[in-house]
């Protein structure tokens, strides 16, 4: 057994007002994760690894355009191909003949396939009008990826092609062209006269903002930008699909949840849920590209009219163009202060692109922007508006990074006038327990204190910078995380090691750290755990491994099955002993009762007695979890500029959060290690270029640039636990929150190091240089 | 349709023999021809080393070479570190690190750090970090991978020295 060795790292822990003590067994230790091996081997299948016999590969057809109208598809040509055994577009749908068109004005429901049936269909396979490049009009399955990609060319599409509008303040001008020409914008008054590309608007208010303007000494307003980024998983989509003339679907697939894929397809496809059956494979990154399932009804339809399994997997320029990357924003930020340092008012405007279809995470950043904070008066507004660009999905803190990235360099200016220490600034007006948010929550049992304090106190902030153009920044972030659906169950083998089944798929190495709260929970061994992923027939419903939920949710699932395994052990024990059940406890691997000292019997000794009193048993966990605790975070970030090419180089960076209780403290590291570096990404290299007419100029590797290991330094990590009370081990979610404060910190970082602010995502040399010569 | 092309080289210390088209990657060939899929595709223009296999014990992406290439030559893939006694050094280190994640990029992350360790048996950290630039990874932050590839050094320096007694 792997021990915890907390202290060799660079960790310190806090317990809200009491000593923490090592009181678990398993949990809090390091156990190497469950997958490992398989993966670096090679042996672990991943989405575009599948292979079934007689399987035919599909290619998609896209659009060139941004926006087009499409007069006619011709697929003939492609059709009589040499190789080629389907060709599908937007007719093969169901209801392709005029049914589920966008009318009604609703157009997103909550959950994470949001997108309304009326729409999913032209999403899918565009029928009438294409609304960005890289729009699927058409599908292909031929005997090998060569031969459909030819078969492609043969397809005949006329366009008749639109004015396109990628701008997110350009797409709200009354004169821009309409993507969805009957969209009205909603909003709690109710809809708009006219159809606009905005989508929906809200508005929070707390207090009377007028009034904290007017108490403040201080107030500082800028306007920020940020530019549409992609998660950037290495695997690209994969789908293989079987439609048999049994009627039964099977998808095998790359995705974050394959409930979710199997509640799209029942839907667009009209088939009850039972007919379809989701594997998840292992999943080569996501981020949050993973949930929505685009391709997956493609294969589907492939399929049926091939009658043999059908693979697509994407090429990257698809990835970039043809899946859901995050969209870029403008927001509006003002704070004001009074001289004593404290917040008396924050305003913000959210104007968020959802890209060519309504749903961008505009909420979830207007509840995020100011959360770390204790303001009295508050107003946050948001808009969700279509350009003609890939719809926006959720990417790792969904929304909530171009709005730590607006506010937290307005709170740095601010402590700045005020002569404050950015942290002591924040420490002044930090969140607690009870405060209440903008948005009208009320936090509960929190860690943001603790988080400052970690990061003021952290030897990275006392350490003295060495150079010319060095600066250091700072940036404190939140992140909401979420709870929902998970099932789990518990199968108890003879020899007294378990099978653990969960509904959720492992992106991050949940199978490690589920398997460690089932272990924890039956008082075994970590190795007497085996876990797994079920798929869609084998496992009760569990929502998108999202929202940094599956460690938190799915772990209470897993207790809640162990527990249940328990209970039917006691009662086999109770039947061997002729003893009432009530009078039988396990503790510390064994069963004992209370009506005769001399009765015990471990684990694996009553394990191997099942088989003659009753059968297997097989413990449930079934759970809907509508409380869960909130993350923050905040970082510490080194620069130095090159003042001739205007190059930000990172010399070091520190990541301090509060996880409630670490599970598996290294892959808690890795998650703030990998969070902070996609966050790097974001602030200084990536974005998505356009042309004039909405063609993305970027679609590969080369020239949209990932972080490489030469790009960063070591991630220092500092794990603090305010462990939150609704889990059993005080578990809150950790992977989201780490993207979300560095576009922040070393916007911060290059003001300290050459005076100027760089209020634009990505941060180039060029913007630095031109920042820096605007002084 | 072409005329496929006969292929004969020695995989994984293995002689295989394969019909390939002439337009067909080495990545193609292997995952598709030869079922080998511990290498990956990322990106198929060589910009993240996902595909890193060594071929006559030169570390290349094998999205970029034309499986008619190897002919007569030696080709060492993810698949090919490990054998029947156990785990190569350097997976073990990634395993014991946790220098790995979704685990995507691993197989051409293993098969670069092989490459650099055969030419610099004790690299310093900045030695590690440029070598394996032309390999993404999007889950780590690198920082587990690069301690990772120094722990195997040392152990595989320890084995040469008792190799050596």
């Amino acid at each position: 057994m792997t021990r915890r060795q907390g202290d060799k790292v660079t960790m310190s822990r806090y317990a809200a007002g009491r000593a923490l003590i090592d009181q678990y067994a398993v949990v809090g230790t390091r156990p190497p994760r469950v997958d490992a091996v398989e993966k670096v081997t090679g042996r672990a299948v991943y989405g575009p690894d599948v292979s079934l016999p007689g399987l035919l590969y599909g290619k998609v057809l896209r659009s060139p355009h941004a926006h087009a109208r499409i007069r006619s598809i011709d697929t003939s040509r492609a059709e009589a191909f040499s190789g080629v055994y389907a060709v599908v577009t937007a007719r093969d749908l169901p209801g392709a003949d005029g049914e589920g068109r966008m009318e009604n004005g609703e157009w997103r429901e909550a959950g994470a396939g949001d997108v309304q049936a009326r729409t999913m269909r032209d999403y899918t396979l565009a029928s009438d009008k294409v609304l960005y490049a890289g729009h699927p009009i058409a599908a292909v399955a031929a005997s090998t990826p060569h031969v459909a990609e030819q078969a492609l060319g043969l397809i005949d599409v006329d366009y008749e092609v639109l004015p396109a509008v990628t701008d997110v303040m350009e797409a709200m001008q009354g004169a821009a062209p309409l993507l969805h020409e009957t969209m009205k914008t909603w909003s709690l008054v109710g809809e708009s006269q006219a159809p606009s590309n905005v989508a929906s608007s809200f508005q929070y208010v707390k207090g009377d903002p007028e009034q904290g303007l007017a108490e403040a000494d201080v107030v500082v307003e800028h306007e920020f930008r940020t530019a549409t980024v992609h998660q950037g998983y290495l695997e690209p989509h994969a789908t293989t699909a079987f439609w048999g003339l049994d009627g039964r679907l099977t998808i095998t697939t790359t995705t974050q949840g394959a409930f979710g894929v199997r509640d799209h397809l029942a839907k667009l496809l009209r088939l009850p849920l039972s007919s379809i059956r989701v594997v998840p494979t292992e999943v080569g990154g996501a981020f949050g590209g993973k949930n929505a399932s685009r391709l997956d009804a493609v294969a589907a339809l492939l399929s049926r009219k091939a009658g043999r399994p059908v693979k697509i997997v994407m090429t990257r320029a698809e990835v970039f163009l043809g899946t859901e990357p995050t969209g870029g924003t403008v927001i509006r930020v003002k704070v004001g202060a009074t001289h004593a340092g404290r917040i008396t008012v924050a305003l913000a405007e959210l104007y968020y692109e959802a890209g060519a279809y309504p749903g961008s995470f505009v909420d979830a950043a207007a509840s995020a922007i100011f959360a770390g904070y204790d303001i009295p008066h508050g107003r946050v507004a948001g808009y969700d508006v279509v350009v003609n660009k890939p719809k926006t999905g959720p990417y790792r803190a969904p929304g909530v990074t171009p709005a730590c990235f607006a506010c937290e360099q307005v709170m740095d200016e601010l402590a700045e006038r005020l002569g404050l220490d950015p942290f002591e600034f924040r420490m002044l007006n930090c969140a607690r327990e009870g405060t209440r948010q903008i948005g009208g929550a009320v936090h509960t049992s929190i860690g943001a204190y603790e988080v400052l304090k970690a990061a003021r106190e952290h030897a990275h902030y006392c350490a003295p910078l060495d150079g010319a153009h060095q600066g250091r920044g700072v940036a404190f972030g939140y992140w909401g995380n979420w709870g929902a659906q998970s099932s789990s169950t518990i199968s108890v083998n003879a020899d007294g090691t378990v099978a653990l089944v969960v509904g959720s798929v492992d992106i991050t190495g949940t199978r490690t750290s589920l398997a460690m709260q089932a272990a924890e929970a039956l008082g075994l061994a970590f190795e007497q755990v085996r876990p797994a992923m079920g798929d869609t027939d084998s496992v009760g419903y569990s929502e998108t491994s999202a929202g940094s939920r599956t460690t938190v949710a799915t772990g209470i699932a897993v207790v809640k099955a162990a527990h249940d395994v328990i209970a039917q052990m006691c009662a086999r024990a109770s039947l061997l002993w002729a003893v009432p059940v009530d009078t039988v406890a396990y503790q510390r691997g064994v069963f004992t009762t209370s009506q005769d000292a001399g009765k015990r019997l471990t684990f694996a000794e009553l394990a191997a007695q099942l088989s003659h009193t009753g059968g297997a048993v097989t413990g449930v966990g079934n759970v809907d979890v509508q409380e869960w605790g909130v993350a923050f975070g905040a970082h510490i970030v080194d620069v130095e500029v090159d003042p001739e090419t205007g190059l930000a180089t990172i010399l070091r960076y520190t990541v301090v959060q509060d996880v409630g209780r670490a599970i598996h403290p290294t892959q808690v590291e890795g998650q703030l290690q990998g969070g902070a570096v996609q966050g790097i990404g974001w602030a200084l290299y990536e974005g998505y270029a356009y042309d004039e007419e909405g063609h993305m100029l970027n679609p590969t590797f080369l020239d949209y640039k990932l972080p490489t290991a030469l790009d960063v330094p070591p991630i220092e990590t500092v794990i603090v636990e305010v462990p939150y009370p609704g889990h059993p081990y005080g578990a809150r979610g950790v992977g989201e929150m780490p993207i979300v404060p560095p576009p922040a910190a070393i916007a911060n970082a290059i003001h300290r190091a050459i005076g100027a602010r760089i209020r634009q995502l990505p941060m180039t040399p060029a913007r630095v240089l031109e920042s820096a010569a605007a002084l | 349709m072409t005329d496929k092309t006969r292929v004969c080289a020695r995989i994984n210390g293995e002689l295989v023999e394969f019909l390939c088209e002439p337009y067909q990657s080495l990545l193609e060939c292997l995952r598709d021809v030869l079922g080998l899929t511990g290498a990956k595709e990322g990106c198929n223009d060589g910009n993240c080393g996902a595909c890193a296999v060594l071929l006559d014990g030169r570390l290349v992406n094998s999205c970029l070479v034309l499986g008619v290439e190897i002919e007569g030559c030696e080709v060492l893939t993810v698949e090919g570190l490990a054998d029947w006694r156990g785990l190569h050094p350097l997976q073990q280190a990634f395993v014991e690190q946790d220098a790995l994640q979704c685990g995507y990029c691993t197989p051409g992350f293993l098969i670069a750090a092989k490459a650099l360790l055969e030419r610099e048996p004790d690299p310093t950290e900045e030695h590690i970090r440029t070598w394996l630039a032309g390999n993404l990874c999007r889950c780590t932050g690198y920082d587990k991978i690069v301690r990772a590839v120094r722990a195997a050094a040392a152990r595989l320096a320890q084995q040469a020295q008792e190799v050596q007694r």
